[in-house]
């Protein structure tokens, strides 16, 4: 278990969510538990939209100050900082999504370097449209890693078509996962599945996940 | 083509490519700037164009060059970007051009902010530009119809050569739904003879523009032109009836609005109220007959907003202020919950209103 886990990955791919759920899930074996929202180009569907039930089970949240509001002004927190210079507190980190949503750690890459205690986890879903192929997957990381200055070393696949997710799906995920596996030489660290659906898989190394849900999410 | 998870503001643009659209102008502005990504992403790799305009009135004025040529094109925005445009809305009326405009609404007046709103409604529907001109107006209430309605506004666009806008609200832009694209979205493809394409010497050059010098041309071209909105309004009026038949409440609501008013109406019918929806997918031409239709046997009606009331006013004109309407509207980039639209029903067929 690494003190720093960051979720990065093509824009809704489904960070926020992995990253809120790989948090409770930590504050189960771990004290001290911080989760921080580095994404400064998604609008709408945040971690903050988590907040209060993080807050409940005593996971600390740092998002930017106008994140849910109508200001579209793309700052990060100073509290930020101490995430990456205290050590003394397991962090899980959520990146904005493609390059663009990466750029924003390269202020903190050079701490989380020196400090080399980390998982840095690219986040796959096969069924968007611009990461249908593990390829496509790649160039996606590629990209990344260069905004961020952060190599990956792990895989989550967290393949999935909302609603409609199904056995048959999380199969394509895994498969594809397995070659973007191949083709970077990176481990795959688990398959994410709502957690009903987890229920009736025999697959291995599954993570049930909540999902974050709005009312209007018919 | 198999399912895919898209974003509505994905789906708009790859809609917009598979139906023939190969020329995208815009200006990046929350919470539609995906359309612009995904386009800057994709229109390189097909041949086609994307360009970010220094502005919004620059990137209209390139969407009406590149539609006097004849080819499919497109701008989109946000509303104050939306705003900006309006004077080459005008000029593209003017001129019968057909053309793609998307708007991604948020919250106004002003810079406003940047969560969901319709307070766009009277802006696309009555003008917005100058002159006596209509856009036809799609409203899509899915991330499918995100996409389905793109590609019947490029029809309905070319069909009728006038412009055509899309307007969405930035939850719908945002939120993520399985999708599923066929390859080639066009139905038909539209002859372009008046399109200035060069006459290589064998015709009479085609003349664009919406300038007219003398007052009596202007005032036919303005009556041809309105022949031709009655001809729109009579085919191609679209609409959704839930639950209608036996309602005595009837919701009207469109886009993020109706899906909202859906969880509504179930928890009313639980209840023992008859509620029903209809739900105007083209809010110009707007379903005026099914609304006067439905006032025949409804108590009342309830139309549910993300504005401060201004699709209302056409509810009432279609209904002809036979049965009373109500609001019940959230504004500032707030949505209405299902409890607040049940209590509008319930006040409704309770008669405390």
């Amino acid at each position: 278990m690494h003190r720093v886990t960051l979720f990065a990955g093509h824009y809704g791919s489904g960070k926020t969510n992995l990253a809120v759920n790989y948090a409770r899930a930590l504050k189960k074996e771990h004290e001290r538990v911080v989760i921080a929202d580095l994404d400064i180009v998604n609008p709408y569907f945040r971690t903050k939209d988590s907040a209060e039930v993080l807050e409940r089970e005593g996971i600390e949240v740092i998002s930017p100050e106008f994140a849910n509001s109508n200001v579209d002004l793309p700052a990060l927190p100073a509290s930020l900082y101490g995430v990456v210079q205290r050590r003394d507190r397991y962090a899980v980190l959520d990146i904005g999504g493609d390059d663009r949503g990466a750029y924003a750690l390269g202020r903190y890459a050079p701490y989380i370097l020196e400090e080399n205690d980390f998982e840095m986890i690219f986040v796959a879903n096969f069924m968007r449209p611009l990461t249908r192929t593990p390829e496509e997957a790649v160039e996606v990381m590629r990209e990344i890693e260069s905004a961020g200055g952060i190599p990956f070393t792990a895989i989550a696949n967290n393949t999935n078509l909302g609603r409609l997710t199904d056995a048959a799906v999380i199969r394509e995920g895994t498969e594809k996962s397995r070659e973007l596996s191949r083709l970077c030489g990176l481990k795959i660290i688990f398959t994410s599945v709502e957690k009903n659906l987890a229920r009736g898989l025999d697959t291995d190394g599954v993570f049930p996940i909540e999902l974050q849900k709005k009312y209007y999410d018919l | 083509m198999a399912k895919v998870l898209m974003k509505g503001n994905e789906a708009i643009a790859e809609a917009a490519i598979r139906s023939g659209c190969r020329h995208y102008f815009g200006y990046p502005i929350t919470p539609q700037t995906e359309i612009a990504a995904y386009m800057a992403k994709r229109m390189p790799k097909i041949g086609g164009t994307f360009l970010q305009a220094e502005s919004e009135i620059s990137a209209i004025n390139m969407v009406y060059g590149v539609s006097s040529a004849g080819c499919r094109v497109m701008t989109s925005s946000s509303s104050p970007g939306v705003s900006l445009k309006q004077e080459g809305i005008s000029y593209l009326a003017g001129c019968d051009l057909p053309a793609l405009i998307v708007n991604v609404q948020r919250g106004g007046p002003g810079l406003g902010g940047i969560q969901p709103s319709q307070s766009d409604y009277f802006q696309a529907t009555k003008g917005g530009g100058h002159g006596d001109y209509r856009l036809i107006v799609l409203a899509p209430a899915s991330v499918q119809e995100m996409a389905d309605l793109t590609a019947k506004a490029f029809d309905l666009a070319d069909k009728y050569r006038m412009p055509a806008m899309l307007l969405a609200d930035g939850t719908i832009g945002q939120m993520m739904e399985p999708v599923e694209l066929p390859e080639d979205m066009r139905t038909t493809v539209y002859e372009k003879p008046w399109a200035v394409t060069g006459t290589e010497n064998k015709r009479e050059h085609n003349i664009v523009n919406s300038l007219y010098l003398v007052p009596e041309q202007l005032e036919k071209k303005n009556i041809e032109r309105y022949e031709k909105y009655k001809t729109v309004e009579k085919n191609e009026v679209m609409y959704e009836e839930y639950m209608t038949d036996d309602a005595d409440v009837c919701v009207v609501a469109f886009g993020i609005a109706a899906r909202v008013s859906k969880n509504a109406i179930t928890a009313a019918r639980a209840k023992g109220i008859k509620a029903g929806l209809i739900r105007p997918i083209t809010l110009w031409p707007f379903p005026k007959d099914v609304i006067a239709r439905t006032a025949e046997h409804v108590k009342g009606f309830v139309s549910v907003e993300l504005s401060m009331g201004q699709m209302i006013e056409d509810i009432r004109l279609a209904e002809g202020c036979k049965k009373p309407v109500t609001l019940c509207s959230r504004v500032g980039g707030m949505i209405p919950s299902p409890e607040e639209v049940l209590k509008a029903i319930e006040d409704m067929e309770g008669g405390a209103f």
